[in-house]
């Protein structure tokens, strides 16, 4: 008997595995993760191309001229990136509205995918946001090319400066200008990453109430607000962070369309 | 190939699984799940943006837009509507007035017609009034002549009857002087 409790208490040990979460592991079986093999990044990510078609191209197949609910969110995210593509990149760079609202709409649902309990999200991932990041960084700097040639490095040469402080701060710019991909991609996945794997940790510290009743009844229900606390908190950065990392791809895009600023 | 699979598998699954199936280290700095990670982000990107820009966005915009004509359309035919209200409107105090005054006309008239009906009616009856008075006067004088001549007759006869009840011989000149002489003071 003794024993028995003993051992219990042995399996019940708190354990803190807040990153396991992110570990991408092969769907079927137990094979080495290749570059094709079917991991659970591919079901997350398939999720959130289903749900893409489920809001935009489910939800607008009535094509209603009053809305049904989810035609209405349609429509409103739509609006809302049309939008702001317009405002802040102008209205030179609506040919890559779809591109914009591609990145908005995938971010968007990973990160809302990954808030389901036992999910895996996909932007938490360096891998990913990098690529974005990247793909971001690429169009803007070959458009920026394209559309103004050689001008375009003008963008680094700061006219309204002083000439003694321009050289300077040319060098600046030009680090700011490299350093964007960087900062772009892990504000993403760092958000994701961390609020994750905050509730993570606050989840291991749950089950205390079955190892010691006098600590678990003060920890198991504070670590219970905590996590909902944290989860509303996510549920806003989700969001947040795909506006940030969509509105800042406008940003971008905006220098590339017209450098001087 | 095939025996660096067994070999993966036979020692570990992964430089980043430890032996108890947790994680080593951070996952995201796992530069062995790198590629797999960004194959399938590809392919999802590209879903995405076909079934975006092929599908969806131009469905919205079709939507948006035709909302946008039927509102507009709406608001026009309001304010057709609108304007065939005025109008309306207009014409229903036009007529309004144009009554008052008809009506206005017609009371004039019939208070001319009313009141000349009334003078010739009053004008014939003072015409009737003025002629009977006129009847009433002469049959007045007429019966004052009669009585007057009737007095006389009377007066004479009884003067002539008087007188000769006295024993007197009047002579019927005589009498008749002295009752007109009489009847005249």
């Amino acid at each position: 008997m003794a024993t028995d409790i003993q051992g219990a208490e042995k399996a019940l040990e708190l354990k803190f595995y807040p990153l396991d979460q992110f570990m991408v592991e092969p769907l079927f079986g137990d094979g080495p993760v290749g570059l094709f093999t079917v991991t659970n990044v591919t079901l997350w990510m398939a999720l959130a191309v289903l749900a893409t078609i489920g809001l935009l191209v489910l939800g607008t197949s009535g094509r209603a001229t009053i809305p049904s609910r989810m035609q209405s969110v349609a429509e409103l995210a739509y609006g809302f990136i049309r939008k702001m593509v317009e405002d802040v990149a102008g209205k030179d760079a609506l040919p890559y509205f779809p591109y914009i609202f591609t990145l908005f709409i995938f971010i968007l649902f990973s990160n809302f995918l990954g808030l389901i309990p036992g999910a895996f999200t996909t932007t938490s991932h360096i891998a990913v946001t990098a690529v974005l990041a990247m793909m971001v960084f690429l169009t803007v700097t070959v458009m920026g090319f394209v559309n103004n040639g050689a001008a375009f490095v003008g963008m680094f040469w700061v006219s309204s400066a002083p000439l003694a402080l321009r050289p300077v701060l040319a060098v600046i710019e030009v680090i700011s200008y490299f350093v964007r991909p960087v900062s772009h991609s892990i504000r993403l996945a760092g958000n994701m990453m961390a609020g994750h794997a905050v509730v993570k940790v606050f989840a291991s510290f749950a089950p205390m109430i079955l190892i010691s009743t006098g600590i678990g009844i003060l920890v198991t229900p504070m670590s219970i607000i905590a996590i909902t606390a944290i989860y509303a908190l996510e549920v806003l950065v989700s969001f947040i962070q795909a506006y940030v990392f969509t509105i800042l791809t406008c940003v971008y895009l905006k220098d590339a369309l017209s450098p001087h600023h | 190939m095939a025996s660096e699979t067994s070999d993966l598998a036979q020692s570990v699954v992964s430089k980043c699984v430890g032996p108890d199936g947790g994680a080593i280290g951070m996952p995201q700095l796992c530069v062995e799940w790198f590629g797999n990670q960004i194959f399938w982000l590809a392919i999802t990107l590209v879903i995405i943006f076909f079934v975006l820009s092929r599908i969806a966005l131009p469905r919205i915009a079709a939507i948006l837009a035709e909302r946008q004509g039927t509102i507009t359309n709406d608001i026009a035919a309001a304010e057709d509507l609108k304007a065939r209200a005025v109008e309306a409107e207009e014409a229903y105090q036009k007529a309004l007035v144009d009554a008052r005054a008809d009506a206005q006309a017609i009371i004039t008239e019939t208070k001319a017609e009313i009141k000349s009906d009334l003078d010739a009616a009053m004008a014939k009856a003072d015409a009737q009034i003025s002629a009977r008075a006129a009847e009433g006067e002469k049959a007045i004088a007429e019966i004052r002549v009669n009585a007057l001549e009737s007095v006389t007759a009377v007066a004479k006869d009884t003067a002539k009857e008087i007188v000769s009840a006295m024993g007197g011989k009047a002579d019927a000149k005589t009498v008749t002087a002295a009752v007109t002489a009489r009847m005249k003071g």
